[in-house]
């Protein structure tokens, strides 16, 4: 049966999944909630975060300005991408949007391949953060793991404030709840869009950063995390950042704790070689099942207000 | 380097082009996306033997089928219809292979594969004029599992990707291991974060980790199995290993044995001289899939020499007889035209900056498959 340890080491495990994708999924659903635009390519400036902070590791070896790289070449992209491309968008129906983003992905895909070749890129762990540390009731966790759940709750804590408490987070609630009463109140809501969506993108990068440091550096590393990035916005509510993380951490927790309890608890009631297929068979539908479920009970997601 | 690449496939292809080309060779790789490595290792291989040949008479079309298999089907109708090339290779992965070899050999076209070898086609759906050059795809895993017996592992965790090839994959295993098995998990294709499955082998109680994850999903692995101190021995194929991807896995692969039927320093002339010329022609070494691609090539060449690929029977009796200078050294055909060959362990090590493999012995001999015998041409 399961340990406490095991049990514990899974808890932290689905933490850490879940703040990373909050990163990921803040961006989105600002974008989704403040604009109304569909951005397929939120997993590209996560892609290109990575790429940023492995040439820059690997160049200077240091870790700290990798991840500011990271920051920096994603919002500057994202800031790009947006006055090119993305503002000829709003006033489009959601397929166009999905449609111009798509061809995003492609390009930035491709563009990374030309600029970086068709081999994973080389990022590491820097040697601080390095091997697994004990935790009281005799739990072995990786520290950098650890780092990464507190990097990212600071990042919750931080977007909250800022949301919530600054004048910029004003604007963006305003231009959120109504754009041209906002617009006619003298905010200038072009300039405004494009820093929400440098401020996702740059979310993004961090998270293709950090969280490259444990995986492959790759082209098309973004989409299957965007996949869950719009499971989480949808099942927090679409433009709230709280939505978001409550979403995110819902997500996470319930990947990873589905895939050892489910084939567990099944075995309660048939036996082992068909729990096992079975419980291996719902815990990747998990999330989905969770989204359903909260959909029906809140249509518009835990933090959504629109209908 | 990538700029000369290119100019060196084009000038070959021109210069072929302008000899007026006498046989057309149709190659579906995958040269898009994050399987792209793979393919672009196995048709720089293939394009250095042909230019080693000196032969200006074969014309190659390389087409790029995304690691889709609707695309690699359409490329293939095109290729038989349109191109009316007059044998095919390059296809990297089993799916698009299932997709693609049957009708085309069902075509009496040749199709010699330099890397997908799906148990489906080594036994009942067996082709004569379907050769795999590479492997049949348990060949390395029942390695690996012979290679564990004899380091003395008795209880082993397994994992593997829950797609066909993954389960080839333990199923290889568990023919050869004689162990019990503390674990066996089915990961996602495609996972990228493995916390979950690394807390599951700590807990376990296991003597030793068996994996089979190829491309990124190994490289996340490795790098998050290293930092979790777990430190239990693994054994896996070559595909996590391999040279294409060792330099982004670092430290984290060093002295991991692993699998193989080639090494970059196993001690014949033909590999020699492969080794030193791939990375004159590409500067950088050359991967498990690059010796492939250059082996399917040399294995088509010395067909060529013999016979042409309208005489069917001829020329199918000339890609038996594997007559060519393998890198693998002594290289022979089973009766389902799949190889017969040794199988490898090696054991990754840094020479200077680069990560390498290093042979440390020989782990199955003259090994076959176990679907020959289902296999009635």
């Amino acid at each position: 049966m399961m340990s406490f340890v095991l049990l514990a080491e899974q808890v932290l495990n689905g933490l850490q999944f879940g703040v990373m994708l909050f990163l990921m999924a803040a961006g989105l659903t600002l974008i989704f909630g403040v604009m109304g635009l569909i951005n397929l390519a939120h997993g590209s400036l996560y892609m290109l975060g990575a790429f940023a902070a492995a040439s820059v590791a690997a160049a200077t070896g240091s870790f700290l300005l990798a991840l500011l790289a990271a920051l920096v070449a994603a919002a500057l992209a994202g800031a790009v991408v947006e006055m090119a491309i993305i503002r000829r968008l709003y006033d489009r129906d959601h397929l166009d949007q999905v449609l111009a983003t798509f061809a995003l992905i492609l390009i930035f895909s491709e563009g990374t391949r030309w600029a970086f070749g068709s081999f994973p890129l080389y990022l590491d762990i820097p040697p601080a953060l390095a091997g697994p540390v004990r935790l009281p009731g005799g739990i072995d966790y990786p520290l950098y793991r650890l780092a990464l759940i507190g990097a990212g709750l600071l990042i919750a804590l931080g977007l909250d404030l800022m949301i919530n408490h600054t004048r910029i987070g004003i604007r963006i609630r305003a231009g959120e709840n109504d754009r041209e009463m906002t617009a006619a109140l003298g905010i200038d809501i072009s300039r405004l869009y494009t820093l929400i969506f440098a401020l996702g993108a740059a979310l993004a990068g961090l998270a293709g950063a950090l969280v490259g440091a444990i995986q492959s550096v790759q082209v098309g590393m973004g989409e299957p995390v965007l996949i869950l990035a719009f499971v989480v916005i949808v099942i927090g509510g679409i433009g709230s950042i709280r939505g978001a993380f409550l979403g995110a951490l819902l997500v996470g927790l319930t990947d990873t704790l589905g895939g050892i309890f489910l084939p567990e608890a099944l075995k309660l009631v048939t036996d082992p070689a068909s729990a096992k297929a079975v419980g291996a068979s719902l815990a990747s539908m998990a999330i989905y099942i969770l989204m359903g479920a909260i959909l029906i009970w809140r249509p518009t997601g835990l933090f959504g207000s629109r209908a | 380097m990538k700029l000369g690449r290119f100019l060196m496939t084009a000038a070959f292809a021109a210069m072929a082009g302008a000899a007026g080309a006498e046989v057309k060779v149709g190659m579906i790789t995958t040269l898009s996306g994050g399987g792209a490595g793979l393919g672009i290792d196995v048709r720089d291989g293939f394009l250095l033997a042909i230019q080693q040949s000196g032969r200006s008479d074969i014309e190659l079309v390389v087409e790029d089928d995304q690691q889709k298999p609707e695309i690699a089907v359409q490329l293939a109708d095109k290729m038989v219809q349109s191109d009316h090339v007059d044998l095919m290779t390059g296809i990297i992965w089993s799916n698009l292979a299932m997709a693609v070899v049957p009708s085309v050999t069902a075509q009496e076209m040749f199709y010699l594969s330099p890397n997908a070898g799906p148990s489906a086609l080594a036994g009942a759906g067996c082709s004569k004029f379907y050769f795999n050059v590479a492997w049949q795809n348990d060949a390395l895993h029942e390695a690996a599992g012979a290679y564990a017996n004899g380091a003395g592992y008795a209880n082993a965790f397994i994992l593997a990707p829950n797609y066909p090839a993954g389960k080839d994959a333990l199923t290889g295993f568990k023919r050869t291991f004689t162990g019990k098995l503390a674990g066996e998990i089915y990961t996602e294709l495609g996972q990228t974060d493995y916390a979950a499955e690394i807390a599951q082998i700590r807990a376990s109680g296991a003597d030793s980790v068996y994996f089979f994850l190829p491309g990124g999903m190994g490289i996340s692995f490795l790098k998050q199995y290293a930092d979790s101190g777990v430190g239990l021995p693994l054994v896996g194929p070559a595909f996590s290993f391999d040279q294409n991807i060792l330099q982004a896995v670092g430290d984290a692969a060093l002295g991991v044995v692993n699998t193989s039927q080639w090494s970059k320093d196993l001690d014949n002339d033909a590999n020699k001289a492969f080794v030193a010329s791939f990375q004159e022609a590409y500067g950088r070494l050359p991967s498990l899939y690059a010796s492939q691609g250059f082996d399917t090539a040399n294995l088509m060449l010395s067909a060529l020499a013999k016979a042409e690929p309208s005489d069917k029977a001829a020329f199918q009796a000339a890609l038996e007889a594997a007559d060519f200078a393998s890198t693998r050294g002594k290289f022979a055909f089973g009766p389902n035209h799949h190889p017969v060959q040794d199988i490898y362990a090696r054991r990754v090590v840094k020479e200077g900056d680069i990560y390498t493999n290093e042979t440390v012995g020989t782990v199955l001999t003259d090994h076959g498959d176990a679907y020959a015998a289902d296999c009635k041409m």
